[in-house]
Formats: structure tokens, C-alpha cells, sequence
């Protein structure tokens, strides 16, 4: 059965963001994606934390885990680890994700879970009335903001390459498009797959605003405005390693290229690497039957109900005779 | 140290001998002092005691500290160089500790260095053996051809066991034999420490002939039995009850558990097909809740265990948890508090915060063990119960239980059933419509693993319809919560009594001794030494803290003119809980919060006290280093 991103919709949820937030673009841009890879809603579960964008899952027709602030990360490596066969694919905000949950951020570096992790960046703290997010520049004053920003702005993508994510992108959620594509590549990535998808919020950042980053404030001579987003795969950037030998450079490469903002923003891969062993991997590794047998498959028990593990091996250490 | 308590605890067991040993230790990794404190019978040990038979000293803290527990016709062993030290430039006295020893000093008369104390203790007729344990060494490298004595000054643990075993003129063979089975996988070194022990046993044959009198002998053990802690009890409880993912960050007295789930990863199964517990070390112990949850919700059979400021970090996990009836199962192991407390020592001082902690009002179970059997059957248990009523479930335990060892006879674990409450599958679901939280009747919803066809649903740490999505209609709220905290109602009438409550002692008398959790051995000890004193009690173990068995406790508390509660914290939390249900007060405490356990002389002296008119309503015990 071949499924249309409609066929993700949950109708009998009223989707509660503002008119023309950018959440409405990444839940289309799910769907499709979900669609177009031909999974059922079954196999995925949406991981998500608090704030507007924790409400993504609600309005995915998937199993939809929405969970506590910053700790969407913790969740959703329980139950990948649980069942690497589920599709999981964590979302948060940037406050979320970078602020109260950076901890979680970088360690789910070091694991490289084969998983998708979309951060919705605003630059606001929207469900609370646009304080201040981890992202927002300093000495930047958006519209509810008392006074200018004063704290300096973290750099998600660099943030996420040096903490060891082997898919480093970026997109926009009015590119419904380009962002569809980005999780699609994300999802199909062997290892842990991070989008800084930049999502206006209309109603309390605006500055970084859809008008802002169409370039309507500067237009050319022909009266178009000049877009400030660009693709990076239009350019001939190439972020994958193919050799660990290619490794340093790409990074730097990602690093360097991720410090462009302002009149150009680049979108798209800055980093790929499927070289580094997934966490499901490493435990293999150690478990030669974890795919087939993982924790949430196990049977724990014979059919009489009685649990069948053998503790022998645990009591000879322990016994006295 | 640790090891040379194990190796002579596994001695005594192999001669059939019960064995209780405590360790205790400060937080550092070395240079302060630590010991473990054996207590060694043919008959089952319960506890620890105040008085110390054999006293083994690696060094002058262990003589200074511990000397004056050692009782007349007991006997000291010594590193002879150390005589002349002074015993106050012992660098590792504190100075509150300093004070305490020139108070004793002056008291007593005793002079400043540590053969003072020597001849004092002689003066009590303690036995004082002085062991060259450099010139053992010495000997012992040129028999292996070591020239270098550093390398091998580690053995002084097994010198000690030696002289000590020569002492009590036990089978030397047995020793021999748990040498052997403590270095099993390191070959030579096993060898090298087996001459060791027999140079040390020759020794002190040769050299203390002076009327020890204190002898070890072997009885016929007639079962097979292990000796082992309650961190390696809860680990193959949690197994047996189907615990697959186990996450963690590190933290005392916890994470032995962890390490040692690890180690034995692979699970040899009766089926034949191997299974496998996933340990996770996360980045701290708020990921170490929610990961536990997510692995829950995915079907697994997932656990946490932690100590109090972990479990202080975990505590909005845990209201999620409650909120979206996750079957997770928390270990809390309790020590010294508050905030980094005793870090490395025992308390009871948690109790309260286990039923209270978490925002909102929400349903949990906290189940409470009084020694390392019941950790393990009670480690077990808590999956059942967990999956069955689908709420987090508090295994609460403590420092002592962690840490101690004791002498079982090996665990029967048979017969133990999983039970997994209402769970339906892709086959059950199919052309019905499935909703997680559906109002039933017991308030119970059947679960249904995230990633099962025909199950779709979501959690959300919002109040929720029963569907999962984001509700707050108050008329759903209403009856949302009233479906979730009905679950404790089932919980009260599900459980098996003497999972609620265990009696012991002459319960039909006047007196009632309440208490919960590891003080139990020292309590059950003493009980039966003032029966054979004619003084008669009962003693009421809870086991459910939460919810409490109110009625139960009435029964057994209502007719009672004495009833006394022992816990080892400040506040007698058991009691006022006990109270606060029950409106029964406990007319005496004894209370303990030095960090260290209760020992069965302490509890056995303040009941009498408190039987015999001689106490005050608060009785607050100090024993221990």
C-alpha cells in the first residue's frame, strides 16, 4: 500500500500554532517525506519536547512520544535502543535542544544512534512569549524582548559536527520542498541525523522573519527581492566522507561554512559520514543478536509464563561450596 | 580490602559458616581509612555487633580507630614496625576526630604512641600480635624471584588472612581454596598468593602460642549456598523479572549494580535462546529516567538505579512517567543526605521524598527490602507490578543492604511467573479501534508497544484525552485522574500480604517494634536475645511503603501499649507516615543518622531501655567508625 502524505494527517487534532508559523511547513514536509519513503505510520514514532514545536507529533498520524523540555533526546534513545527496527525521529525547539537539553545534544553525538533529530530554530522562546532562545544573536531585541539579547548565539551545526552528529544539515520550513528532501537524506543516514531547520515565528521574532529571509528588504534593480538563503548542493559543496582521511577537512569545511549568516545563509548537507559505527553497531558488537532480539522483542518468559533466564552463570561466581 | 573480606568471607562459607560482612568506606579512592567488618557463625548472621573478636590492622588509623570494640580475650593483629608512630601524626585524623582521641588519651591514660595503645589494650587482655609484614614480603619476593618489594606489598591482605586463619586455627586448606577461586583468571598471581596465606599461616603457628581462644571450625554446610551483596542480588533480580534495558549514570552506592549487569550481559535462557540486558551509562541521571521511560513505552522491561541526588535529577521524568502510566522500575539506593551527604555512607532518610517527589498528584508504588534475599525476589516483583498497574515503581533500598554480604542459602528462582499485565497485539487490535488510555473500570488501559500495527496512539506530558492527544476539557481531566490514581486502590487489593507487610517476634505481645528496611536484621536479632531474656515484642517489617497497607497497619498497631519505630533517620519518617494514616503514633524512636548502620547490640540495648522503663521517648544510637 502506497501512501500520500494525506494519509498522515490526524483530523481530529486542530493543529494550534499561529497563522503562517513555520511548523505547519515542517509537519507538511514530514508527511511527505514519511510518504515518499513508503513507510506506514506504525514504524515511525515521532519523539518530540515542549514547546510549539513538541506539538509536531500530534498532527503526524505516527506513534508520537511528546515528552518533556529538553529531554526529547533521552526518550527517543530509549526507544530506539529498545527497537532499532522503529523509525525514530526526534523534534524540538531551539531551547530545547540548545539550551535545557544541550547535555543531551552533544552526548547523542557520541552515540550516533541511527535517528533524525529536527530542531525547529526560531530564535524565540515562542510558547512562552518569545524570550530569548539559545540562537538568537547578540544585542538582537525581537518585538517581547525588554531589552537587547545578551547573550551571544550558539552555532547549532558547528555545535553538532564537533559533538560527533554524522549528518549535519540545515533548511527552511517555507522550502517545504528542500525540506522534505533534507529528512528523507536524514532518515535514509546510517547514524545519527541532525536538521537546524530555520522556522520563523511570526508573531514573536520579528527580525528573522519569511519577508526577512526572502531578501523583501532588498530587492535588485528589477524590483526581486534577493533571497539571503542559498542551497549549498547548487554550489558544488561536497560535505561527504568517504575516507576517514577526509574527515578533518570536511569538517572544517562545515565548520567554516556554517559561520556565514546575515546576507547569505547556506542550507542544505554541511557534513555527511557513514563511516562511524551506529550505536546499534557497537551493541551488536557486543550482542551478536541485538537486531533480532532487541530488549522490546525478547520473550523474557517460557510458554508456562515462568521467566527462563538461566542465573547460573551469575551464582557460581557467589556461591561458598 | 574488598578483597581480602571476600576472600575470608568465601573461606569461612566453604567450612559452612554463615558469614554477615559490612564495608564501609569514605568517598575517595585511596590513603582513608576503610574496613569491613565480618561477623562469622554456624548458625545464620543477621547483622553486625558491637564487639570485635579479631581485629586485623593494615595500618595505625584501622589500631586507633577500632581497638577499644575489641573485647577481652580478643586479639589484634599489627604491622610490628608501626609501634613507635605517634598516634596523633596520623595524617588522616580530622581535627574534630584528633579531639575525640586526646579526650581518650587523657581519660584514660594512655600515652601518645601506638604501643601505648597496645599495652593499653593488653591491659584488657587483648591479645597483641605483631606480624613483620615487610620481612614476610621479603621472603616472599626472593622465593618468586621479586626483587622489588613495592610490586608485591598488595599481599599484606592475604598475610593478614593468613595469621588470622592461624589464629583461629582454621582449616588452611579452605583458605587456600579461596585464594584460588578470588584470583581464579589470573593464574600465577593466584599461586603467588597462595604462598603467601601459607607463609603468613606458618607464621603465627610458630610465633603466637600465647592462648588465643577464639577458634573458627568447619560444620557441614549441607546445601548450597552464595554469599554475595545487594547490588549483585538486585542485578540478577532484575534479570529473573525481565529487566532488558538498564540505564544509569554513576553514582554511589548504585552503580555497582549497573557495572555488574554489564559484566553479565548475555543471558543464558532455559529456552535456549540467549537474551541480552542493553546497560546504557547516560550523560546524567535526567537522561538516565527518560531514556528508561522511552525504552518502557517501546515494550521493554526498562529500570534506572540511582541514590538521592540522582534520583533529585530524576524527578521530573518520574512525573512523567506517572502522568503517561509508564511501567519504568527506579532503583534508589539511600545514603547520607542531604545534598552530597555521606556520599559513601549508609541512611534511611529518603522516604518521604520517594512518596512526595514529582510534581502532581500521581500514582507510583515504592516497594521497600529488608535484606539481600528480598532485594532479589523484590527486584523481580517490581516488573510485574510496574506492567500490571502501569505506573513507575520505587525499588527503595539503602546503603547497607548495597554494600553488605551475606550467607544464603542459593536463591530458588523457579517458580518466578512474569506477569505483564494487559498488553494486546497487532492480532488483538486488528478492525478495532485502540485507545492508550481508555477509561476502564479498574482505571487500568491494556498497553500496546509504540511500533505495533493497528495500535497507533501518542503520550503527551499534557493532560491527555484516551486517545493521548492534548486535552483540557475539565471533565476529561476529572476523570483522568481519577483513572490514573484509582490504579492504587487495585495495587492494595492485588498485592500479597506478606508482600505488604512481614511479622515477626511474639506479634500477639503489648510491644511492637515498626521499622522498614535494612535495619530488619539487627531488629530480628535482637528480638530473639530479649526473648531469652523473658522480654517479649513483635516486629511489623513494611514492605509496601506506598501505597501503605492503612488497614493492616491499624489491625496490627491498634491494641498495642508500646509501639516503637527504628529507622535510621532523624525525623522517624516511617512513623509519622504510620501516623498520618493510621492516627496510631509510635510512643518510642530509635534513630540512627551517623552514616553508619544500626548493629544488632545498639537496637538489642534500646529496646531493653525502652521495655524496662530506662529509656527516653527518643532513643538516638551512635555505634560505629
Amino acid at each position: 500500500m502506497v501512501l500520500k502524505p494525506s494519509d498522515f494527517r490526524v483530523p481530529q487534532v486542530y493543529a494550534d500554532w499561529c497563522p503562517g508559523c513555520g511548523d505547519f511547513g515542517i509537519m507538511n514536509g514530514l508527511q511527505m517525506a514519511f510518504a515518499e519513503l513508503g513507510l506506514e505510520p506504525h514504524q515511525i514514532v515521532m519523539v518530540s519536547g515542549i514547546g510549539c514545536s513538541g506539538k509536531e507529533p500530534h498532527n503526524v498520524k505516527a506513534y508520537g512520544v511528546h515528552t518533556l523540555h529538553g529531554r526529547t533526546l533521552p526518550f527517543a534513545m530509549g526507544i530506539k535502543v529498545a527497537n532499532p527496527a522503529l523509525e525514530v525521529v526526534a523534534i524540538g525547539g531551539d531551547g530545547d535542544g540548545l539550551g535545557i537539553g544541550a547535555g543531551h545534544f552533544v552526548n547523542a553525538g557520541r552515540r550516533n544512534l541511527d535517528m533524525t533529530y529536527i530542531i525547529h530554530n526560531n530564535g524565540v522562546y515562542g510558547l512562552t512569549k518569545g524570550q530569548a532562545s539559545p540562537t538568537l544573536r547578540l544585542g538582537l531585541q525581537t518585538k517581547s524582548l525588554p531589552k537587547p539579547n545578551i547573550n551571544e548565539a550558539v552555532n547549532s551545526i558547528q555545535l553538532a559536527v564537533v559533538s560527533g552528529f554524522t549528518f549535519v544539515a540545515r533548511s527552511y520550513a517555507y522550502d517545504v520542498r528542500h525540506l522534505r528532501d533534507t529528512i528523507k537524506q536524514a532518515i535514509q543516514h546510517k547514524g545519527f541525523a541532525f536538521i537546524d531547520c530555520l522556522q520563523p515565528c511570526p508573531t514573536y521574532n520579528n527580525i528573522n522573519t519569511k519577508a526577512w529571509y526572502a531578501g523583501e528588504d532588498r530587492k535588485d534593480d528589477a524590483g526581486n527581492p534577493q533571497s539571503r538563503l542559498y542551497k549549498l548542493e547548487q554550489t558544488g559543496f561536497n560535505p561527504e566522507v568517504h575516507d576517514w582521511s577526509e574527515d578533518l577537512e570536511r569538517k572544517l569545511v562545515a565548520i567554516s561554512k556554517a559561520r556565514e549568516w546575515g546576507d547569505r545563509i547556506p542550507i542544505g548537507v554541511f557534513y555527511k559520514n557513514e563511516l562511524e559505527p551506529t550505536f546499534e553497531k557497537r551493541l551488536a558488537d557486543r550482542i551478536p543478536f541485538y537486531r533480532e532480539r532487541p530488549p522490546a522483542k525478547q520473550k523474557l518468559c517460557g510458554e508456562n509464563g515462568l521467566s527462563h533466564v538461566d542465573l547460573t552463570e551469575f551464582m557460581e561466581d557467589l556461591k561458598t561450596s | 580490602m574488598d578483597t581480602a573480606a571476600n576472600i575470608f568471607g568465601k573461606a569461612c562459607g566453604y567450612g559452612g559458616l554463615y558469614v554477615f560482612g559490612r564495608r564501609e568506606y569514605h568517598s575517595n579512592i585511596k590513603g582513608l581509612h576503610s574496613y569491613f567488618h565480618l561477623r562469622i557463625s554456624p548458625q545464620k548472621v543477621l547483622a553486625n555487633i558491637n564487639d570485635v573478636d579479631l581485629l586485623a590492622a593494615f595500618d595505625e588509623e584501622t589500631v586507633v580507630r577500632h581497638i577499644n570494640e575489641v573485647v577481652p580475650e580478643g586479639g589484634v593483629i599489627v604491622d610490628s614496625k608501626d609501634t613507635s608512630t605517634k598516634v596523633l601524626d596520623v595524617p588522616t585524623f580530622p581535627p574534630e576526630f584528633v579531639e575525640e582521641i586526646k579526650k581518650f588519651m587523657q581519660e584514660n591514660n594512655v600515652g601518645e604512641t601506638l604501643n601505648d595503645w597496645l599495652n593499653h589494650a593488653k591491659q584488657r587482655n587483648v591479645h597483641v600480635f605483631p606480624v613483620p609484614y615487610m620481612d614476610l614480603l621479603t621472603q616472599i619476593g626472593e622465593k618468586l624471584g621479586i626483587a622489588q618489594i613495592s610490586k608485591i606489598t598488595r599481599m599484606i591482605n592475604v598475610l593478614t588472612i593468613g595469621v588470622s586463619f592461624a589464629l583461629l586455627k582454621y582449616d588452611r586448606k579452605l583458605a587456600e581454596n579461596a585464594v584460588k577461586a578470588t584470583f581464579a583468571e589470573k593464574g600465577k598471581i593466584a599461586d603467588m598468593n597462595v604462598l603467601a596465606l601459607n607463609m603468613a599461616y606458618d607464621y603465627a603457628e610458630q610465633n603466637f602460642k600465647d592462648g588465643f581462644k577464639h577458634r573458627l571450625t568447619k560444620v557441614d554446610a549441607n546445601e548450597e549456598r552464595l554469599f554475595l551483596t545487594g547490588n549483585q542480588a538486585v542485578a540478577m533480580g532484575k534479570v529473573l523479572g525481565g529487566c532488558r534495558v538498564q540505564t544509569y549514570y554513576p553514582i554511589t552506592p548504585a552503580a555497582d549494580e549497573s557495572e555488574y549487569l554489564e559484566a553479565h550481559q548475555i543471558l543464558k535462557t532455559s529456552s535456549g535462546e540467549d537474551e541480552a540486558i542493553v546497560v546504557i551509562q547516560t550523560e546524567d541521571e535526567i537522561a538516565a529516567i527518560n531514556s528508561a521511560s522511552g525504552a518502557a513505552l517501546a515494550g521493554a522491561r526498562a529500570a534506572t538505579a540511582t541514590s538521592g541526588p540522582g534520583f533529585s535529577l530524576m524527578v521530573e521524568g518520574l512525573s512523567w512517567a506517572g502522568n503517561d502510566e509508564v511501567p519504568v522500575v527506579i532503583t534508589y539506593y539511600q545514603r547520607g543526605a542531604p545534598a552530597t551527604g555521606l556520599p559513601t555512607r549508609h541512611a534511611q532518610g529518603d522516604l518521604r521524598f520517594v512518596m512526595h517527589a514529582g510534581h502532581g498528584e500521581f500514582p507510583r508504588i515504592i516497594l521497600a527490602s529488608g535484606d539481600i534475599q528480598e532485594c532479589f525476589y523484590d527486584a523481580a516483583k517490581a516488573f510485574n507490578l510496574a506492567e500490571k498497574y502501569q505506573m513507575p515503581v520505587i525499588h527503595l533500598l539503602d546503603k547497607a543492604v548495597a554494600n553488605c554480604s551475606q550467607t544464603y542459602r542459593v536463591f530458588d528462582y523457579g517458580n518466578f511467573k512474569i506477569d505483564r499485565g494487559e498488553m494486546l497485539t497487532e492480532k488483538d487490535l486488528e478492525g478495532k479501534e485502540y485507545k492508550r488510555f481508555r477509561f476502564t473500570e479498574t482505571g487500568v488501559s491494556p498497553r500496546v508497544p509504540l511500533g505495533t500495527r493497528n495500535g497507533l496512539h501518542w503520550y503527551t506530558g499534557d493532560e491527555h484525552n484516551e486517545t493521548g492527544h492534548i486535552s483540557e476539557e475539565p471533565f476529561n481531566r476529572k476523570k483522568m485522574v481519577e483513572k490514573r490514581m484509582k490504579k492504587l486502590e487495585l495495587v492494595q487489593q492485588e498485592v500479597p500480604a506478606e508482600d505488604k507487610l512481614k511479622f515477626y517476634g511474639d506479634t500477639a505481645s503489648e510491644n511492637m517494634v515498626i521499622s522498614w528496611g535494612s535495619p530488619k536484621g539487627a531488629i530480628i536479632e535482637a528480638l530473639d536475645m530479649l526473648k531469652q531474656e523473658g522480654l517479649s515484642l513483635g516486629f511489623m517489617q513494611v514492605r509496601l511503603i506506598h501505597p501503605l497497607p492503612t488497614e493492616e497497619v491499624k489491625k496490627a498497631l491498634e491494641s498495642k501499649k508500646r509501639v516503637i519505630d527504628v529507622e535510621n533517620n532523624f525525623l522517624g519518617q516511617l512513623g509519622s507516615v504510620i501516623k498520618e494514616a493510621t492516627g496510631i503514633a509510635p510512643n518510642y524512636h530509635v534513630l540512627k543518622y551517623t552514616g553508619r548502620p544500626m548493629t544488632t547490640t545498639e537496637v538489642y540495648d534500646a529496646l531493653k531501655a525502652i521495655l524496662t522503663g530506662k529509656a527516653s521517648e527518643r532513643e538516638v544510637l551512635m555505634f560505629g567508625s
